[in-house]
């Protein structure tokens, strides 16, 4: 008899297990060896606390009441969850403060190989650690763990959340229409781009300027390129990226990424660098992160910070596709 | 303007550009487009009824214009051209819509029988106007952003027979001459969306791929604009 499980979940079974575990293990090696602490919070919140984290958001699409009415919600990442913790236990500790997990999360996706509704997550929060080098250090954490899973074609970009916001505020864009262009270039939707900002009031050429700018992705020359798009935005945005990407020379990381000032990510709490992950093996990005630096203040302690998450699933199913790539297991 | 990517990651892009040509009414525009970008589309003109037609800098993949996101989303193809209204229904794949071709230009629309009231009577009398469909999404996100309740009916084949035998108050569908609408005594009563032939990117392919994509999508602005 099939008993059946909701949409979006999955049975995991041993051959698979097996697998995922050696991925679970290698990766928390990869970051305690760094000294970032493994810690796990209930997957069960109150939702009034995961919305103070991620307003935007609204929390998750799970949300349920308990036995005495109060108003229940599964986790949709674990860096709201963290900031929880952090605030609640380690308000006063010395800084900075370094946490890695690996745990399961909720989203109401559309269901799909490496996008499942109930999904695992493994990362890092480096709380306390402020740009460049609290950047450098969660890019260079980021890489070792890309290491450890064996994927050595993976990428990561490197944009910068407040360009766009920083951009609009100086062409006086604001409210709905802003939000209305921010969605777009979120999706990279460059038609919609456009007739968003026409509709805004916007001339022609800095139409133009914005498009050709969300379009600059590759090495340092990116900088340059953008430098010559011009603005007090632009040029804000490029001495942060430029100042991280120096720093990620100096320590020698900078050779997998890549700057990319059309990134920007749907979680309301970034704010400047932000990362995503890709593998040529996989459509899917692999997972992504940035820095945060406004969150912690929501939840009542003022500190930077920074951290990323990989997608388990499809870290797994990338170590598969390169492998067969290589030609069998490696 | 073609851009270099950092580090290694040029390198390792592997194989021809995967690139999704929509059959039925948006192929002979999608062609002729791509033959002006320098793309050789001989192989897909000629009478082989294959699906993949490699070439040694773009592999041409041909398939329902509705499939297109699907492949593009999964990074099984890179690259695609599909219609806006395609894009519009399947709104929750994630691709990057990248330029407006402008070929293909026809219109979303709401169509009624000729002096016929059955629309405005069912959402007077009924509160509800039932209207058939193969965009169930546009028409529901559509009228809902007028304030409007419907019922949906999706159908597959001629969408003109609905209302003609009494399924539905109207139809919502795309509308390029307007023949059809003409043919079966329907007329347009309310103009949903223009839509027109997208380029869309796959998000990874967009990132890891990006001095192709660019490339491509520079020759393909100029081969439409003007």
């Amino acid at each position: 008899m099939i008993h059946p499980i909701p949409p979006g979940t999955r049975d995991i079974l041993p051959d698979e297990m097996r697998e995922l575990r050696r991925l679970h293990r290698s990766l928390i090696e990869a970051f305690e060896s760094r000294g970032y602490g493994e810690v796990a919070t209930p997957a069960i919140e109150y939702d009034e606390v995961l919305a103070r984290g991620d307003g935007r958001a609204a929390g998750s699409a799970y949300r349920f009441f308990d036995e005495r009415g109060d108003l229940l919600a599964l986790r949709s990442d674990m860096t709201v969850p963290i900031a929880r913790l952090v605030a609640s236990r380690y308000a006063d500790a010395e800084k900075p403060l370094r946490f890695c997990y690996l745990a399961n999360a909720f989203r109401a996706v559309r269901p799909q190989r490496g996008q499942m509704r109930e999904f695992a997550q493994a990362g890092v929060e480096l709380i306390g650690a402020p740009a460049p080098q609290g950047t450098v250090e969660v890019v260079e954490v980021l890489e070792a763990a890309l290491d450890a899973a064996g994927l050595d074609r993976a990428v990561i970009g490197l944009g910068d959340a407040d360009l766009y916001r920083q951009l609009l505020a100086e062409l006086q864009v604001e409210g709905e229409p802003r939000d209305a262009i921010l969605t777009r270039l979120e999706m990279h939707d460059l038609v919609g781009v456009e007739e968003e900002l026409k509709r805004a009031g916007i001339g022609d050429e800095q139409v133009a300027t914005c498009v050709a700018l969300s379009q600059l992705r590759g090495g340092r020359e990116v900088l340059e390129r953008a430098r010559e798009i011009g603005g007090d935005a632009v040029e804000r945005a490029i001495a942060r990226l430029g100042e991280t990407f120096e720093a990620l020379e100096a320590r020698g990381v900078a050779g997998r990424v890549q700057l990319d000032l059309g990134l920007l990510r749907h979680l309301g709490y970034y704010s400047g660098a932000i990362l995503e992950v890709y593998d040529p093996a996989l459509g899917h990005v692999l997972g992504g992160g940035g820095r945060y630096d406004g969150l912690l203040e929501r939840f009542g302690v003022d500190l930077p910070a920074a951290g990323f998450a990989l997608y388990l699933e499809r870290v797994h199913i990338a170590q598969m596709e390169e492998e067969s790539r290589r030609g069998g297991p490696a | 303007m073609s851009i270099e990517v950092a580090g290694t990651a040029e390198a390792k892009a592997e194989g021809p550009l995967k690139l999704a040509v929509p059959r039925g009414a948006l192929l002979g525009g999608t062609l002729d487009v791509l033959d002006a970008a320098g793309v050789d589309t001989a192989a897909v003109r000629g009478e082989s009824r294959a699906l993949i037609f490699p070439g040694e800098e773009i592999t041409l993949v041909t398939m329902r214009p509705s499939d297109v996101p699907t492949y593009v989303e999964s990074g099984a193809a890179d690259v695609g051209i599909t219609g806006k209204d395609v894009l519009l229904e399947q709104s929750d794949r994630m691709v990057y819509e990248l330029l407006d071709l402008d070929y293909g230009r026809c219109r979303m629309v709401l169509a009624g029988r000729k002096g016929d009231e059955r629309l405005g009577e069912s959402q007077r009398r009924l509160g509800l106007m039932r209207i058939a469909t193969k965009y169930p999404r546009i028409a529901e996100r559509y009228f809902e952003s007028t304030g409007r309740q419907v019922e949906t009916i999706e159908v597959k084949g001629s969408i003109e027979l609905a209302p003609l035998i009494g399924l539905a108050d109207g139809i919502v569908d795309l509308v390029a001459t307007g023949r059809t609408l003409e043919d079966n005594d329907l007329e347009v009563r309310e103009e949903i969306v223009e839509c027109t032939a997208r380029f869309v990117a796959n998000r990874v392919a967009h990132k890891l791929r990006a001095a192709e994509i660019d490339g491509l999508m520079g020759r393909l602005r100029e081969a439409t604009s003007g």
